[in-house]
């Protein structure tokens, strides 16, 4: 990691200040600007697609090369971890199944 | 006076719940932040100037893969900007307030702040203003949940630095994307935007400056509205 910190402090300030901005735009300036309504049914498949781009490289490709076999203990966890979400509605007990799973997943490859 | 506290501290009480959920992802984001290369006072920074969860989860993540700020910030503005949708939402029941009482709650809108505030001024019935003290109600929300995210985040940097590598904590978020991606796929255009994205992403994986995220959050978005096609409200019907 190359970025130092003052580079990173203003980032975060940025961040803060797009943040910020973003909140406050409707609140101050309704009735002179209005959401189209194309951006409004784009607005809930945000979260689907943002997510899932920051999934899928994460689980498919550990080491930067395509790991879909049983060999790839963040697949199978991360999987494991979906269903539970899944299955649970239970956003804590899924990431803490997921943790396990990967360790001992880890420690069964490793032997 | 009297009336103006009471509003405060149903405020503070209806978000009590919440913060049961959101101090361990505090925590979580803590040790991620450090983790992923953020100096403590950075980590810590980034929870009071952005407070935002889910863009800070991501933040954290791009920095610890060297990803540009210019690509980090713009994430942060796709990330956050179902707010828009809030500010809009909350606008009507605070346009009577002054510009100092806008500017200090938009700081709190917040995800679960938003949930209990437009919930209480909605109870209040058909006045379009709201109920006087929504604004002490909303701020009693805003600071408790604030108090709480700055608190666990403090607390996740404590352990953070004691925790050992070996423990792959980084894929921590991998799995917090995971919890948090589950609850959104609701039908087949969500479906068909998570699953589209996620293969852009990696076929894009090797593009500079993690430009591929933005490319494949863009092509999710695009597929979604596709797949939900064009609502006609009165069209005939085959």
């Amino acid at each position: 990691m190359s970025t130092t910190p003052l580079a990173l402090g203003f980032l975060v300030v940025g961040m803060g200040i797009a943040t910020y901005a973003i909140r406050l735009s409707l609140i101050l300036l309704l009735g002179r600007l209005t959401v189209p309504p194309l951006v409004q049914r784009a607005l809930r498949f945000v979260p689907p697609a943002v997510l899932s781009a920051l999934i899928f490289p994460d689980l498919l490709l550990p080491g930067g090369t395509v790991m879909s076999s049983l060999g790839n203990p963040r697949l199978l966890a991360g999987a494991l971890a979906g269903v539970v979400a899944w299955k649970s509605k239970n956003a804590l007990l899924a990431i803490a199944v997921g943790m396990v799973a990967l360790w001992v997943l880890q420690a069964l490859l490793r032997v | 006076m009297g009336a103006h506290r009471r509003e405060f501290l149903a405020g503070v009480k209806a978000e009590l719940p919440i913060l049961l959920g959101v101090n361990p992802f505090g925590m979580i984001y803590g040790v991620l932040a450090l983790s992923a290369g953020l100096p403590a006072t950075l980590a810590f920074a980034m929870s009071s100037v952005v407070f935002a969860g889910s863009a800070q989860f991501v933040a954290a993540q791009l920095i610890g893969t060297g990803a540009p700020g210019i690509v980090i910030l713009v994430t942060t503005v796709i990330v956050n900007l179902r707010h828009v949708l809030y500010s809009a939402s909350v606008a009507p029941h605070l346009k009577h307030l002054n510009t100092r009482w806008k500017c200090l709650l938009a700081y709190f809108l917040t995800d679960e702040v938003y949930a209990v505030a437009i919930t209480r001024a909605a109870q209040s019935g058909a006045s379009p203003s709201g109920p006087p003290s929504l604004r002490w109600y909303f701020l009693g929300a805003g600071l408790a949940q604030w108090s709480a995210w700055q608190t666990s985040t403090l607390v996740g940097i404590g352990l953070g630095t004691q925790i050992p590598p070996g423990w792959a904590l980084d894929f921590a978020i991998a799995l917090t994307f995971i919890a948090l991606v589950i609850p959104t796929l609701t039908d087949r255009p969500t479906v068909a935007a998570a699953l589209s994205a996620g293969i852009v992403a990696v076929l894009t994986a090797a593009w500079p400056y993690k430009l591929g995220l933005v490319a494949a959050a863009v092509v999710g978005i695009l597929v979604g509205l596709l797949v939900e096609g064009k609502p006609k409200p009165g069209a005939p019907r085959p």
